[in-house]
């Protein structure tokens, strides 16, 4: 019992462990912020680790809580996220007051949304969902001296208070109707009566605000702008990527009794969220604005892909997702370095940056290359089989859609390279010297989108995993 | 032969440069890089000639397969025929032309010559696959060098046409995608050959085979889509110019031809009308559209226009002299404009000025590059001799085979544009080598070394193909036989 306990809960516990070192490091005498720093991340480099051995099927708390190889994969998947924003906000974190709160907070979160995605009911589901959100309004506040920021976090736990209301109502009305909340049980009492419609529909609307899904995506820009980058980050990608992993997830086994049903709000849903993800994005001028507009368009394209409800269309989503983490990260690791050293977030700042910083020039192209889906990164393969798993339901008009919108997307990525590669600018920003983490963290981005795309094992292995209706 | 080494050669030459150091150290790699690609590309045409004159009848030569990602049927697939055979060399020729006429590209060395190799494993890669998604990856990994090429190095309003040229290229790219998934969802495979030979419905023909042909058309310069090429060659730097009129173009045609209408036969012959119609706008208006053009650069891009039509023409008048044809023109398009381009990039970096207007007499100073470039014109206009004659009049003469009154109307047509052709060539040429020259060009020096390699491999392939046509002849025809047995099929169905 015990060791099952502890080979189950592995993942958890090592994030808690890691909880209560950065408690007592706090009481205990001043550290360096660099020491602290660097502590942390061979901390969550080993949590990262560890996470890849060992792995066990089961259960526990009678069925509230499962895991399995799929479950523990996209775990890990978040882990190397966190590790990899974590090595980014080095350049930020070094001169901060407050670094190990920080990460007490985020590594809450992270431990939240463990607990989420392993959930076996609706009520593990929701607590573990709250426990990932509070703590990123909390850090979303962390540039303490920008007004901007503390709006950020006022606008996300609002929202994200309405966001989790509906989801409540939802799960109120799918207990009324199948008086359980196990998600093994929810599943046979629902069928396509107009409550259940409501209720399923409350409980999208509840994800589609955490996927920031158009149209509840109206608090994404003003939170990641005003948010500190390394925040911004981590919840564009890693917040993001526990809930799609659970979303897709409950649609494909919970909710497979009404699959035409969700396959046709998920082609309105992906449609809206593309475009005007796509129309937003082409008029940005702060590239944290910007990359928010972008990843809501990236979202819907997963949801296009989401709508294949094959194994190919859920392995897509997991792989896309894997992908998302190196690309995006490459993308606010070289902003979130800029912004801290430079303090410049506008896109002209970036025009001429090429002459000043050609390694950062070329990271932070490699990543726009990859987002907007250009081979050989890994962003072409992920958009690639999203949207091959999205036409399997023979829906060629939603593939043609999204096809036009990868155009539209491509020009607002190449206005950034034109800007950084082209544009002609008397005062670039000066040449940056990258602390050493931050450049580390930067390399293993840019050798994840180099690499993940074209060694075909790792969308098998995602694909062995996943499973379709 | 190993045909993988095609891929790999580029890959490893750019993956050197990016480890050079200096200007000097990036051109003798990516020379040395070329160089083996032109001698590999080589080596394959005598292996391919050996093994077909063994007897070998198989329709693709070389084939390497591998599993890629085993669950959705995507495998690494490779395999040559003629055709490829003929792309394949004139990629390598005007690769190893491009870099040398780069040979003095000292802004940003390093990032100029790493993208021409990435350009050229492009479409290497792009001309080896049999498996469609190998085959739309090494498509677009050829769009994003351009992009850049012409962005930083190129001239005049730079960035409108780089953006212009990637955006419409990757809007190409999109609609091959759709006729892709609907290929892929009709057999089940990306295979080239097990597609072609599982019949697809020819409802699923009608609906995929426009988005195919005109995503590959996009990058033929298909007439309406034709508006990236004036731009874009003309922004290009002289490298970026020859590779795209040379390499980038053949692209669409080899897709158009195997891709759309090889896999998609019945809805070709339906919609062949529609394509004759396109491709002899494109002829006609690109001829008449050239003789209005005062910059050389512009003169060249939209005679390409008008070139590269009958490409399409020839594909849409599906018979074998035709198809044969359209090959050829691709062949000699490719090498006729490298040329050209490459001499008027040697004219424009000795005088800084492209418009015909301004020029004169070069032919006292600068006699090499004033042949040259006369010698592209004369080509350009199908004087015999010259591949462009031997490849337009194949056209021509597979085009008249069709016996339909219409089809008839457009050859003769397209035949007629000859003389426009001639017409702007001839006035071009003539204002800008002859005649008086202006003082100020007078002290102009003559091609450097580099400059005279470049030329004489391309001169080489155009005399070689005007003067011996049956050489190339031979080697495309097993592939257009090939292709031509799936067509024909399809025709006589009716």
């Amino acid at each position: 019992m015990v060791t099952d306990l502890l080979l189950l809960l592995k993942q958890e516990l090592l994030v808690a462990v890691i909880l209560f070192l950065l408690l007592f490091l706090k009481l205990g005498r001043d550290r360096s912020n660099e020491s602290t720093l660097n502590l942390v991340n061979v901390l969550l480099f080993l949590n990262v680790a560890a996470g890849f051995l060992g792995a066990k099927d089961g259960e526990l708390f009678s069925g509230m809580f499962h895991t399995n190889a799929l479950i523990t994969a996209e775990k890990n998947i978040l882990n190397l996220a966190a590790w990899l924003i974590s090595l980014q906000a080095y350049a930020w974190l070094r001169t901060h007051r407050h670094v190990i709160e920080f990460y007490l907070l985020l590594l809450g979160s992270l431990m939240g949304m463990f607990f989420m995605i392993s959930s076996g009911n609706l009520l593990m589901f929701y607590l573990g969902l709250e426990m990932s959100t509070i703590p990123l309004a909390a850090v979303a506040n962390f540039d303490l001296e920008k007004r901007q920021s503390s709006e950020a976090a006022m606008k996300m736990i609002i929202s994200s208070a309405f966001s989790s209301a509906l989801l409540l109502l939802g799960i109120s009305f799918v207990y009324g109707i199948s008086g359980s909340i196990s998600f093994a049980e929810i599943g046979a009492g629902i069928s396509t009566e107009p409550l259940h419609i409501l209720a399923f529909l409350l409980l999208v609307s509840g994800f589609a605000f955490k996927i920031s899904a158009v149209p509840f995506h109206l608090w994404t820009a003003d939170v990641y702008e005003g948010a500190p980058v390394g925040v911004t980050a981590f919840l564009s990608v890693v917040s993001k990527g526990a809930v799609l992993f659970v979303f897709v997830s409950t649609l494909y086994t919970v909710f497979k009794p009404i699959a035409p049903l969700w396959y046709n709000v998920l082609f309105v849903l992906s449609l809206a969220t593309i475009i005007s993800g796509n129309l937003f994005a082409l008029r940005q001028q702060n590239i944290k604005r910007f990359l928010a507009f972008s990843s809501i368009a990236q979202v819907g394209f997963i949801l296009v892909g989401m709508s294949g409800s094959s194994q190919a269309g859920m392995a897509s989503v997991i792989f896309f997702i894997l992908v998302y983490v190196f690309s995006n990260l490459a993308a606010f690791g070289v902003v979130s370095v800029v912004s801290a050293v430079a303090g410049k977030e506008s896109i002209d700042d970036y025009k001429g940056f090429y002459q000043t910083n050609p390694f950062l020039s070329w990271i932070l192209t490699i990543a726009l290359f990859s987002l907007a889906g250009v081979p050989p990164t890994a962003g072409f393969f992920g958009k690639f089989f999203l949207l091959m798993a999205g036409t399997a339901k023979g829906n060629y008009w939603l593939i043609a859609i999204a096809a036009v919108n990868m155009v539209v997307s491509f020009y607002y990525y190449l206005r950034i390279v034109k800007a950084i590669f082209m544009d002609q600018n008397e005062t670039p920003v000066a040449a940056i010297t990258v602390p050493v983490t931050v450049k580390f963290s930067l390399y293993l981005c840019t050798i994840g989108i180099i690499l993940v795309g074209l060694i075909s094992w790792i969308y098998d292995t995602i694909f062995s995993l996943s499973s379709g209706l | 032969m190993n045909l993988s080494l095609l891929i790999v050669l580029p890959l490893f030459t750019a993956v050197i440069i990016l480890f050079c150091k200096g200007f000097k150290q990036v051109r003798a790699v990516a020379l040395a890089g070329s160089l083996a690609q032109l001698a590999a590309a080589g080596w394959l045409l005598m292996q391919y000639l050996n093994e077909r004159n063994a007897g070998n009848k198989s329709v693709m030569l070389f084939e390497e397969k591998y599993n890629w990602f085993r669950n959705l049927h995507i495998d690494y697939h490779i395999g040559v025929d003629g055709i490829s055979i003929a792309m394949i060399l004139l990629t390598a020729s005007v690769v190893v032309a491009g870099i040398l006429v780069s040979w003095t590209m000292d802004k940003l060395s390093k990032e100029f010559f790493f993208l021409l190799v990435l350009l050229s494993m492009g479409a290497y890669g792009f001309f080896i696959s049999l498996d469609l998604f190998t085959l739309f990856f090494f498509l677009e990994v050829a769009v994003i060098p351009k992009f850049l090429l012409i962005g930083i190095w190129g001239s005049g309003k730079k960035e409108y046409s780089a953006m212009k040229l990637a955006l419409m290229l990757m809007g190409g790219s999109a609609l091959v995608f759709i006729g892709l998934m609907g290929i892929y969802f009709q057999t089940g495979s990306f295979d080239l050959l097990q597609a072609s030979q599982s019949h697809l419905p020819v409802e699923a023909q009608k609906f995929f085979f426009p988005f195919a042909f005109l995503g590959f058309g996009i990058f033929a310069a298909l007439f309406p889509f034709h508006t990236w090429v004036p731009d874009g060659h003309a922004s290009a730097p002289t490298a970026a110019s020859m590779f795209l009129a040379g390499i980038s173009m053949k692209l669409g045609g080899y897709g158009c031809l195997r891709v759309a209408t090889f896999l998609m036969p019945d809805a070709a012959h339906q919609y062949a009308w529609i394509i004759i119609l396109l491709a002899t706008i494109a002829i006609i208006y690109g001829a008449f559209a050239t003789m209005m053009q005062t910059d050389l650069k512009y003169i060249n891009a939209y005679s390409s226009v008008s070139h590269c039509g009958f490409v399409i023409l020839g594909i849409g008048m599906m018979n074998q002299t035709s198809i044969n044809g359209a090959v050829l023109q691709m062949v000699s398009h490719g090498l006729m404009t490298a040329l050209f381009f490459a001499a008027i990039g040697m004219i424009y970096s000795r005088t800084h000025t492209r418009m015909v207007a301004q020029l004169g007499g070069l032919l006292k100073v600068m006699p090499f590059i004033s042949t040259l470039f006369v010698i592209a014109g004369l080509c350009s206009l199908g004087l015999p001799g010259f591949s462009g004659f031997i490849a337009e009049m194949t056209v021509f003469m597979g085009s008249w085979q069709n016996p339909d009154g219409w089809y008839r109307f457009a050859t003769i047509l397209s035949c007629a544009s000859i003389v426009v052709t001639a017409v702007y060539i001839l006035r071009a040429a003539g204002k800008t080598v002859m005649g008086p020259i202006p003082p100020e060009y007078n002290s102009l020096p003559d091609a450097a070394w580099n400059e005279k390699l470049a030329a004489i491999v391309l001169v080489a392939g155009i005399v070689l193909v005007g003067v011996a046509p049956f050489l190339l002849n031979q080697l495309i025809t097993p592939g257009t036989e090939n292709m031509m047995m799936q067509i024909g099929k399809a025709i006589t169905q009716k």
